[in-house]
């Protein structure tokens, strides 16, 4: 526990060891020694009490249960009652990371924006953009999530009598459906035409750049560029046969066809969170922009860019590598909060274990799978995070 | 106040002269500078004024708000014994003065360290106002909502008592300043244990905020030196322990809360040897609380730890302390005073936390929200969004409130800018 201790000599100046009590290289030792048996002592006696407990039950302790049918549905995919508890833990970690990733995409959109926004000239945009932190970033994640799906979604017309605003969408507290794209015969095609695009729109761009580079002309190589690609795109999307069409949702008495049905739960638990974390990564935008040093700012106005160039080629590059590891702890937190789902039954990672204890399979075992799942997230996750902190403040050098 | 400034000098005729600013000169350098912004000042405007305009459409026509009225005192301690309310009043009371009292401490050292800084530790009107505003906001709704006098009056005395224990706290000569913050927490644990003990209330039967009170303060105060002495045992030089600590603060930080409570809730009573009787709910979720708490708390100080210069150390080591008094004495003091808004922050998110239990079926302030709503004479009426609003405001001012103190606490101890 005491950090300086190395320092000491072992030996006094007539040549005599110090009696071992007193040796700083025995005490150090007899220290680390001392943990591992103190912390594999607690470990051991939490796992045999443990062990003792589920045999007096008669629970298994192995992990035999993930092969037999799970005897629950999750709505929203097409697992079966007779699928394996494996299978079901996977889909809901896909459920788990469907809400994460996304979620993480939207809130760092919508927290730089407002991020900016609070540092606006504007006396009112300004206001607006802090009561937003403020209100957001001082509830509970679950008030947010149970408003949003208790009184908003829920109060939301029954399917017979929904709402479809606009003939393209339908409303009803059995979810929302939206109109969606299908994909149509000419897909391949297509796509290989997109890939051709994206391709000769690249060997402009730097045929462009060669120009520049040689003659000093302007390059446009993104002007030109996309050019190219946009009239490949076009011709191909006008000789093939259509790659997409659209499905607009129908409603029919009591079900709807076509469209893409989106979950009052799935709705509810990605608003809120996007919300909640999208207040916490403005507050870190902010802090960081203000961090950037004010003679930056001044020289880029001395130089006569615009407000928005200042603010995409000399703030924002600079603010993005001090914000960048506050932004990802804000990811972790988003991906750990998902777990919050369970309260309004979203089927993800914990809510399916949780049904899985429900119908009579060991906690012990569903709880430290659910547990790793988590921590393999999170772990994924700020390693990341780590590599893309070190490449941004690799550019500094 | 006397702070001390720069002497008059030249430079004193270098300033510039005063801006006279007209309201309509502010409003056309803040709202409308430009056509476009104009157009966004319309826009933000248009869309402020109609959140505005239905929010308080809710607030004061559309809401029915007799659930509140009527259910008051659920909100507050849930399925509490009525007969036993004396307890809780006994107990407010004590942990007002314990918490007051700390506050008055605070206050003293922070206008202390703004005064050996150089910057002005007076305290203007305005700012006064705006501190005192959330809780006056929460006082009124209380105010509004209570129906007998009775609870009025004690609520008046408790803050009478606030005051004063404020104005001792701030008024103790320094060499008692360490004794009486022992004495606060001390006080504190005692206010929470007569709840239950002595006769009292087993906490089983508590709710509503009072719940997530007791939760917030225990798993604090159990936390803080669990949490010190990772981050000390992170910080060591001895690998084996370093990694030991490091490996139990990333398993908790890593780790949804929510899931963590599973475990408290499900199967910790299976790690107890067999014939051990099983703790109570909320001690369980408490113990879960104090374990994932203190992962945070630990990371906290060790960033506190290390924002100490290393010369702090060597003059220590110089002194010839002994490398326990090396920590106690030079290095812990000055690591905890810098990390103080930070464990504020921890505190908030710890508060706003404690609404996870509603999941493992515990009855505190949001599952009230929640369950009143289907009591007879409300259910099916769609009553929830006004009894949100309500537990809303109760979060919203308490995490608003302590946000805001430790950003002026910051500022006043001067963290960072020595």
């Amino acid at each position: 526990m005491q950090p300086t201790e190395q320092a000491a000599s072992v030996r006094d100046a007539d040549g005599h060891r110090p009696p071992p009590w007193r040796d700083v290289r025995v005490i150090r030792v007899a220290l680390q020694v001392g943990f591992v048996a103190a912390a594999l002592g607690t470990i051991w006696w939490l796992y045999s009490n443990l062990a003792n407990n589920l045999a007096r039950l008669g629970i298994r302790r192995d992990f035999a249960f993930l092969d037999q049918s799970a005897g629950f549905t999750i709505f929203g995919s097409d697992f079966s009652a007779t699928s394996s508890i494996r299978v079901a833990l996977w889909v809901g970690l896909q459920n788990t990371l469907r809400v994460a990733l996304l979620g993480i995409a939207l809130a760092l959109l919508i927290g730089i924006v407002v991020g900016v926004l609070r540092l606006s000239s504007n006396w009112l945009v300004k206001r607006t953009a802090s009561i937003y932190v403020e209100v957001l970033r001082n509830v509970p994640p679950l008030v947010l999530i149970i408003f949003f799906y208790l009184a908003v979604l829920q109060t939301l017309p029954g399917i017979s009598d929904a709402a479809t605003p606009g003939d393209v969408m339908v409303v009803s507290n059995r979810g929302v459906w939206l109109p969606w794209v299908e994909l149509g015969t000419g897909t391949g095609a297509f796509a290989a035409t997109a890939a051709v695009a994206v391709l000769a729109a690249m060997l402009v761009a730097a045929w462009r750049r060669r120009v520049h580079d040689a003659t000093g002309r302007p390059h446009h190589r993104v002007l030109w560029g996309g050019g190219t690609a946009l009239v490949l795109l076009g011709l191909g999307y006008l000789t093939l046969s259509p790659p997409i069409s659209m499905s607009i949702p129908l409603l029919e008495g009591r079900s709807v066809t076509g469209g893409a049905l989106l979950f009052p739960e799935y709705a509810a638990l990605l608003v809120s969170l996007v919300l909640y974390t999208s207040a916490f990564i403005a507050e870190i935008v902010r802090g960081s922009i203000q961090a950037v040093p004010k003679g930056q700012v001044e020289a880029a106005q001395a130089l006569g860019l615009s407000s928005w160039d200042r603010l995409r080629r000399v703030v924002l590059p600079q603010a993005l590598r001090i914000a960048a590891p506050a932004t990802g702890n804000e990811f972790l937190n988003l991906s750990k909060n998902v777990s919050l789902g369970v309260v309004i039954a979203y089927p993800e990672l914990l809510r399916v274990g949780r049904q899985a204890i429900g119908n009579g399979q060991p906690a012990p075992q569903i709880l430290l799978i659910v547990l790793a799942a988590y921590l393999g997230v999170s772990l994924v996750l700020s390693l990341g995070v780590n590599i893309a902190n070190r490449r941004l403040q690799l550019v500094e050098h | 106040m006397a702070a001390p400034s720069a002497p008059p000098g030249p430079e004193t005729a270098a300033t510039p002269p005063e801006r006279r600013v007209t309201p309509a000169r502010w409003l056309r350098e803040n709202l409308f500078s430009s056509p476009s912004n104009s157009l966004l000042t319309l826009i933000t405007g248009l869309l402020l004024a109609w959140a505005l305009v239905s929010f308080g459409r809710f607030l004061l026509i559309t809401g029915r708000w007799d659930i509140i009225e009527v259910n008051l005192t659920n909100f507050m301690v849930g399925g509490f014994p009525r007969g036993q309310l004396a307890r809780l009043w006994v107990a407010m009371a004590m942990m007002t003065i314990a918490v007051t009292i700390s506050a008055g401490i605070t206050s003293a050292t922070a206008a202390e360290a703004a005064i050996a800084a150089d910057r002005d530790p007076s305290v203007t009107v305005r700012e006064r106002v705006q501190r005192a505003g959330p809780p006056l906001v929460l006082l009124f709704v209380m105010i509004v909502f209570v129906r007998t006098w009775l609870p009025l009056a004690l609520l008046a005395g408790v803050l009478v008592l606030g005051v004063g224990g404020f104005r001792v706290g701030r008024r103790l000569p320094a060499r008692w300043r360490g004794r009486a913050g022992i004495g606060a927490v001390l006080l504190i644990v005692v206010a929470l244990t007569a709840i239950s003990s002595f006769g009292g209330v087993s906490r089983d039967a508590w709710g509503g905020l009072l719940l997530t009170v007791y939760y917030t303060v225990g798993s604090l105060l159990l936390a803080f030196p669990i949490g010190v002495a990772l981050a000390l045992g992170r910080r060591s030089s001895l690998p084996v322990v370093r990694a030991g600590c490091g490996i139990f603060i990333e398993f908790f930080r890593g780790s949804p809360l929510i899931a963590l409570l599973f475990v408290g809730w499900l199967i910790l009573p299976f790690f107890l040897p067999v014939g051990f009787p099983t703790p109570d709910l909320v001690t369980r979720a408490l113990i879960i609380f104090v374990l994932f708490t203190s992962a945070y708390v630990a990371e906290i100080v060790r960033g506190g730890l290390q924002s100490i210069p290393r010369g702090q150390l060597e003059a220590a080591q110089a002194l010839g302390l002994s490398p326990w008094k090396q920590t106690r004495l030079v290095i812990l003091p000055q690591a905890l005073r810098n990390v103080i808004p930070a464990l504020v922050g921890q505190a908030i998110s710890l508060y706003k936390d404690t609404t996870l239990v509603l999941i493992i079926g515990q009855i505190e302030l949001l599952a009230v929200a929640q369950n009143v709503t289907q009591q007879e004479a409300f259910i099916g009426q769609g009553y929830i969004a006004e009894t949100l609003v309500f537990v809303s405001l109760i979060y919203w001012v308490g995490s608003y409130w302590m946000s805001r103190e430790s950003q002026r606490l910051e500022a006043r101890l001067g963290v960072g800018t020595r």
